[in-house]
């Protein structure tokens, strides 16, 4: 998606036209988008494949080990997260060339305005002030909307418990709250993963697209995707080659329900009063009728 | 025997279950009553689905489902929940023509209507907790968790507050029932205020059912994704609820024939046909609604792939058509051309509900859902128990029939 700064002007009209509508709503979630949001930028030129991401993210998390350690063959295809496996690192052919090929992590994106947070109706998911996207598992009631609402597939269900929960990735809240990066982040070896401040990952981003003429695609995947998230991505291959979806636009998920909601209040105080109106009328008329047919009789 | 023991003084509860319960039969007469060929099938669907519902909440919903990570929602969202809710219209439908609009003719099928309703969204609530994960935490949003920004919130807050609408408007018929006349007469005061309420709540759920896939243009086929999907989903539910009403009371005066006034059995096709000519109508705007949705989304060059051919079928096979054919019907006043279009509306309906949750739904994902025989079979069973509850109550409260010790409202 290439994105002009006519798009970005139209969008940040569309957000302020949208936060007139709704404004506590628009004010809570522009607050988070305005703060200085923890991020990692992926630099999925320099990921090797080592997957140690992978391993890091099963032992903070306390999930078994990830598949296949050390082994080729684990990339033969493409995977997905599951209930045990929170990130993922995928192989995807970057040319026809045999081992021209890219590593490309995968795990929640944990959006801005996030889809699954708008969607859940108890607060299971919640987008917290800190910037994680978290999941309180007491609260869920399985409807698994945030699995449907979300664009990037990432909350998974627990299919095979009579007594299931979501998973997904936790942007290890809890070690970011000591102070620490997320287990992923911190164990890369290569640089592919660098934590930080979103605004900041921005620049360096941007930086390394244009400092490295020709080599980088001009996007950062993850600036605007589906109103923005705090997993920023840049590359050397086209993106949809990778396995992301290109066709979200920058409108965050929440936005498009917004005016549905907005529409409660006003079925609530315009629906009663119009009804008695009619009642009344049908009533009157019934009155009339009965009583113009009692006239007929007496002439 | 229908002067109760209530009225000798003293509870005889033997007399009671007798009279209430048994139809003033003795157990064994009333079992060798239930004897019948229907009821073998009714027992046959239960001997298998009730196992499968155990195995369910034994097993969890992989054992006994197609669900997958990438396939969700499957038919009991599609059916039980979203075509359900559609079909469950006709209770507000009926209620706002009789009540609010001063229609008193179809005063006779507000009762069937409305207890149709009221079974259907304690059936769709059923059917809702074969699908939740965890269903005992239902109390959660009800009670101290509030996602006030989800569309599933108002959905699930205006079903449940509904649900009680409903059986306290059809609470009338369980009273006269009972012999409760001072608890009736407090119901039937609040007819009118239980029919505007309904009406509020029926607006906000049926169209934010519909709402809930306004997040997701990723999912959802572009012809079937649309920002007035709340409004179809609105406008199909009162085409519904005619249709429903139509097919049902055609269904219940041939089945329940007995139940039924006999000063009553000529009306019915009076009625089906008013029905109809509202149908028609409805539908006929339904149309155009949906044609601006098409116009909306420019997607015209997708009508010439498979899924437009389907779409095309929907628009004019399920919509279009059953338009004019609900106003031949009229026209020619023919009940029994109205019965049949009206079947084929509802199935039009499900199969809408359906493209939206389940055949347009996750087009592009790389794995199709199908749902499996486990799955299939506890929507049937729960449809079932649905339609014996229905019977049990008609049989026995005054829903087809007025009872005679009670006047008219």
């Amino acid at each position: 998606m290439d994105l002009s700064r006519r798009t970005f002007i139209k969008f940040a009209g569309a957000a302020g036209a949208a936060g007139l509508a709704a404004k506590p709503a628009r004010a809570e979630a522009s607050a988070l988008r305005t703060v200085n949001t923890p991020a990692v930028l992926v630099d999925t030129t320099r990921c090797v494949g080592c997957r140690g991401c992978e391993a890091a993210c099963g032992e903070s998390n306390l999930l078994p080990p990830p598949a296949q350690p050390g082994s080729d063959a684990v990339f033969s295809t493409p995977r997905r997260t599951d209930p045990s496996t929170y990130t993922v690192v995928n192989r995807a052919a970057a040319s026809s060339k045999e081992g021209d090929v890219r590593y490309v992590k995968r795990q929640c994106m944990h959006c801005l305005d996030p889809a699954c947070a708008s969607a859940c109706l108890a607060k299971a998911l919640e987008k917290t002030a800190a910037g994680p996207v978290v999941y309180h598992k007491e609260r869920c009631l399985g409807c698994r909307y945030c699995m449907v609402a979300c664009q990037f597939d990432v909350p998974k269900f627990d299919f095979d418990s009579p007594a299931p929960y979501i998973h997904k990735c936790t942007f290890c809240a809890e070690r970011q709250a000591q102070g620490l990066q997320p287990a992923c982040a911190s164990v890369c070896p290569t640089g592919a993963l660098q934590f930080g401040h979103r605004e900041e990952l921005l620049e360096e981003a941007r930086t390394r697209i244009y400092q490295n003429a020709g080599k980088y695609v001009h996007q950062v995947y993850g600036e605007f995707e589906a109103g923005g998230t705090s997993w920023l991505y840049i590359t050397d291959v086209p993106f949809d080659k990778l396995g992301f979806r290109t066709d979200l636009g920058p409108t965050s998920p929440p936005e498009l329900t917004r005016t549905a909601l907005a529409a409660v209040p006003f079925v609530l105080t315009l629906w009663p009063p119009l009804l008695m109106g009619l009642y009344t009328f049908s009533k009157r008329r019934a009155e009339a009728s009965k009583s113009g047919e009692k006239e007929a009789h007496h002439d | 025997m229908t002067d109760t023991t209530l009225d000798r003084g003293g509870f005889d509860v033997r007399s009671f279950i007798r009279d209430k319960i048994f139809l003033g039969m003795s157990l064994g007469e009333y079992f060798r009553s239930l004897l019948t060929p229907g009821n073998a099938v009714f027992a046959l669907i239960l001997i298998v689905g009730v196992p499968i519902i155990v195995y369910r909440f034994a097993f969890g919903i992989g054992a006994s489902s197609h669900l997958t990570q990438m396939n969700p929602w499957g038919i009991w969202i599609g059916l039980d929940v979203m075509s359900g809710v559609a079909l469950a219209a006709g209770g507000f439908t009926v209620a706002t023509a009789v009540y609010v609009l001063g229609l008193k003719e179809y005063h006779p099928i507000v009762r069937p209507a409305v207890l149709t309703g009221f079974l259907g969204y304690l059936f769709v609530v059923i059917g809702l907790c074969a699908d939740l994960g965890r269903p005992w935490k239902l109390p959660v949003p009800m009670a101290y968790s509030f996602g006030t920004g989800s569309v599933m919130f108002e959905v699930g807050w205006c079903v449940c507050l509904y649900l009680i609408v409903l059986a306290l408007e059809f609470s009338p018929a369980a009273f006269e029932w009972l012999g409760l006349r001072k608890a009736r007469e407090w119901a039937i005061r609040m007819t009118l205020a239980l029919t505007i309420l309904g009406l509020c709540l029926s607006t906000l759920h049926q169209s934010s059912l519909g709402a809930l896939f306004l997040m997701m243009p990723h999912r959802l086929h572009p012809l079937w994704y649309s920002g007035f999907v709340p409004i179809f989903f609105f406008v199909s539910a009162i085409i519904a609820g005619l249709s429903m009403v139509i097919v049902e009371s055609g269904l219940s005066h041939r089945v329940f024939k007995d139940q039924v006034d006999p000063k009553d059995h000529g009306k019915l096709d009076k009625l089906t046909l008013g029905l109809a000519r509202g149908a028609a109508v409805v539908l006929f705007a339904y149309f155009f609604l949906k044609l601006q949705g098409l116009v909306d989304s420019g997607r015209f060059d997708l009508l010439l792939t498979p899924y437009g051919y389907w779409f095309l079928f929907e628009m004019l096979g399920f919509i279009l058509i059953p338009s004019f054919l609900y106003a031949i019907a009229v026209r020619r006043q023919n009940a029994t051309l109205a019965r049949w279009v009206a079947g084929w509306t509802v199935l039009g309906i499900v199969v809408n509900r359906l493209n939206l949750s389940v055949i347009a739904f996750n087009w592009n994902a790389p794995e199709r859902y199908v749902p499996g025989f486990m799955e299939i079979m506890i929507s049937v069973t729960i449809i079932t128990i649905g339609i014996m509850t229905f019977r049990w109550i008609v049989n026995r409260m005054p829903v087809l029939r007025e009872d005679p010790s009670y006047p008219q409202h």
